[in-house]
């Protein structure tokens, strides 16, 4: 509920001065509307140094404001709404519930540039970005496979959206590529930040055999717990090496900052237009921590992974790929088209969670 | 088996501190619905002393005078100026919350300094009970004397039955003599410092690191225990163990991997306490005789 609106106040003073004076050279404003706090060291937190390297890029040429902790629904149509009448140029909204809202407000401006984070649904003044996660996660599941003891990983996740949804797969398939009997354990907490709901859910997956964690969460509390067991976890967003030094092996990292400065850039040329960008570990958007705490052959290997990801040799969801309830989707050798994998609704096969319909 | 009660245990005890502090609240006849608030103030003030100092006990009285210092800031506003109690605590929320931010902005990020379990060589080294009853960090015991205390003070004693009386009658009360205003500023104050120690507990021993909003909706949980145990010391700690024993066995059948609706079982601890809280506080003269019939009303003493 908190809303930090001494930003918006702030650039608002800035915008009426600005008019003032004689002198005053046009800025280019870009807002962030973010859902959870520049401090939870992890979505949020990559977003915003994503603003702050767009700040350094461009000097006083441009002006960055952001409001956080907005609430999914009403709460941010009410927070883009003001940006959008307090001049923002180009408002960047970075939550998937964002999206209706972000094409409403839209709509009444269209003249202001949208661009929605996580999104599928674009209009002439709404672009949708989004990082193929899905790539990190294959790693990491690689990697989990082949650490881990119990063969047993535990998954802690946010909501059943698609997104969420390829990421469990895409682990799923790193690790059944090393150990076909891998297991994975699986437990939704129904918030995306809620550190004590998360500490709960790594303490009693570890309990039932896990010995590795992974999450899409986003506080550090899971990987302080198996820090704390003597157990591994994965980074979720950014290295959060510090909360778990001999627990994390690696981290997906979220790079945002060169998207915002090419799209702020285009902006500022003239040349934005809508578009739907997916960026992964070729393009830098999705990188991964340096790799600790595990044998050296793995962690080659899992380099190895990175490589071939990036030149396009290694895709994680290369057919034929059998799902949960025993159909096969995608064609031999060739990978899954890009609306399947943003549209994910079902599970690959060996996951013993079900979906909700 | 013996992980998940332990789970358990750590998930119920900042409710129960919360509980508590605002169970003698609402005795003294005042509602409080700051204990969000306050516990976030109290989880970043204990983590910044620990972080600062290297010591946990620094930090937990930190997490207190946290809780205290916003307990009195409702204090005196709703007794001193009388302002509606119900937007006062509210107000306490969003204030504690905006300002624990604030304070913690440098915090976010840090390792923090975590309150240790204790360990009696033998006793801690019985098998399965061991670690349950002699292995548990200092404030979990602390929680459990809090609840005799609480219950032993308020009906036992005559520091219990003033508080009682206040909240009961404050005019019968301002006429027998008593300083009803005296007694509510104590109580709030007594709030104030459970619902921080509450929150200190949860930014040093429950998930030791500092992250904004971080009580992320205890404290109104900690709020509808105390009514829906009718105001008793006791019912309060059973409501805060079954809640949290429904949560983490929530998880626990969720990664058995049944195919169980995440979302139901995410609701399950608040319909099964209210339904058992609701279920034992049957008796209704009983909840009638204990719920402090003036809460929320502000008391101008005339003279």
């Amino acid at each position: 509920m908190k809303m930090k609106w001494t930003g918006i106040a702030a650039a608002a003073v800035m915008a009426s001065l600005s008019l003032t004076s004689a002198e005053a050279i046009a800025k280019t404003k870009a807002c962030f509307v973010y859902v959870g706090a520049v401090g939870d060291f992890g979505w949020t937190y990559e977003h915003d140094h994503g603003r702050q390297m767009v700040e350094k890029h461009f000097g006083d040429k441009v002006e960055t404001s952001f409001v956080e902790n907005i609430a999914e629904g009403p709460d941010s149509e009410r927070a883009i709404t003001r940006f959008a009448r307090s001049g923002c140029d180009i408002i960047f909204t970075t939550s998937f519930g964002y999206m209706e809202p972000t094409l409403k407000v839209a709509k009444r401006f269209p003249k202001v540039k949208f661009e929605h984070a996580t999104g599928y649904k674009t209009a002439k003044n709404v672009t949708t970005y989004n990082a193929k996660f899905h790539e990190g996660r294959y790693v990491i599941g690689q990697i989990a496979a082949k650490v881990s003891k119990t063969g047993v990983a535990g998954y802690i996740v946010s909501f059943p959206i698609p997104e969420v949804i390829a990421g469990i797969n895409a682990f799923m398939l790193g690790a059944q590529s090393v150990n076909p009997d891998f297991k994975v354990k699986i437990v939704w907490v129904n918030s995306w930040f809620d550190p004590g709901k998360e500490a709960d859910a790594a303490k009693v997956l570890l309990s039932q055999g896990a010995d590795i964690l992974t999450q899409h969460t986003d506080s550090a509390a899971p990987i302080q717990i198996a820090e704390k067991q003597g157990k591994h976890a994965f980074g979720q967003a950014s290295d959060q090496s510090k909360f778990g030094p001999n627990a994390q092996l690696t981290a997906i990292i979220d790079s945002w900052g060169p998207y915002y400065i090419r799209r702020v850039q285009a902006v500022m040329d003239g040349t934005w237009k809508t578009q739907s960008s997916w960026d992964g570990m070729k393009e830098g958007t999705v990188s991964m921590a340096p790799m600790k705490n595990m044998p050296a052959d793995v962690a080659d290997a899992a380099m190895k992974t990175i490589a071939g990801i990036k030149d396009g040799s290694i895709h994680p969801f290369t057919g034929p790929i059998t799902k949960q309830d025993g159909t096969v989707v995608g064609e031999a050798g060739k990978p899954l088209a890009d609306g399947e994998i943003l549209g994910m609704k079902w599970y690959v096969k060996g996951i013993d969670d079900k979906l909700q319909k | 088996m013996e992980a998940i009660i332990l789970t358990i245990i750590t998930a119920a005890t900042p409710l129960l501190l919360a509980a508590l502090g605002e169970l003698v609240v609402e005795r003294s006849g005042v509602l409080n619905l700051g204990v969000e608030g306050m516990m976030v103030v109290g989880a970043v003030c204990g983590f910044g002393a620990a972080y600062g100092s290297g010591s946990v006990l620094l930090g937990v009285i930190a997490g207190i005078a946290g809780g205290m210092v916003m307990a009195l800031l409702f204090a005196i506003m709703t007794q001193s100026f009388l302002s509606n109690q119900v937007a006062t605590g509210l107000a306490l929320t969003l204030l504690g919350l905006g300002v624990s931010g604030l304070i913690g902005e440098s915090f976010v990020g840090l390792p923090g300094v975590k309150l240790e379990q204790i360990f009696i060589p033998l006793l801690t080294d019985i098998p399965v009970i061991g670690r349950i009853l002699f292995g548990q960090d200092l404030l979990v015991y602390a929680s459990f004397a809090l609840m005799f205390a609480t219950s032993y003070v308020l009906f036992k004693t005559r520091t219990g039955l003033i508080v009682r009386a206040v909240g009961g009658n404050h005019h019968s009360a301002h006429a027998l003599g008593y300083n009803v205003v005296a007694v509510r500023y104590a109580a709030i104050l007594f709030g104030g410092a459970c619902s921080g120690l509450a929150g200190a507990y949860l930014s040093l021993a429950y998930t030791p690191q500092w992250v904004e909003n971080m009580t992320a909706g205890r404290g109104w949980i900690a709020l509808a225990l105390v009514v829906f145990a009718s105001w008793m010391p006791f019912r309060v700690m059973i409501g805060a163990y079954l809640f949290g024993t429904v949560w983490i066995m929530g998880l626990f059948v969720q990664a058995m991997g049944y195919g169980i609706p995440s979302q139901l079982l995410s609701s399950l601890p608040y319909l099964v306490t209210i339904a058992a809280l609701v279920i034992i506080s049957g008796n209704r003269t009983l909840t009638k005789i204990n719920s402090p019939a003036m809460i929320g009303q502000p008391f101008v003493p005339d003279r």
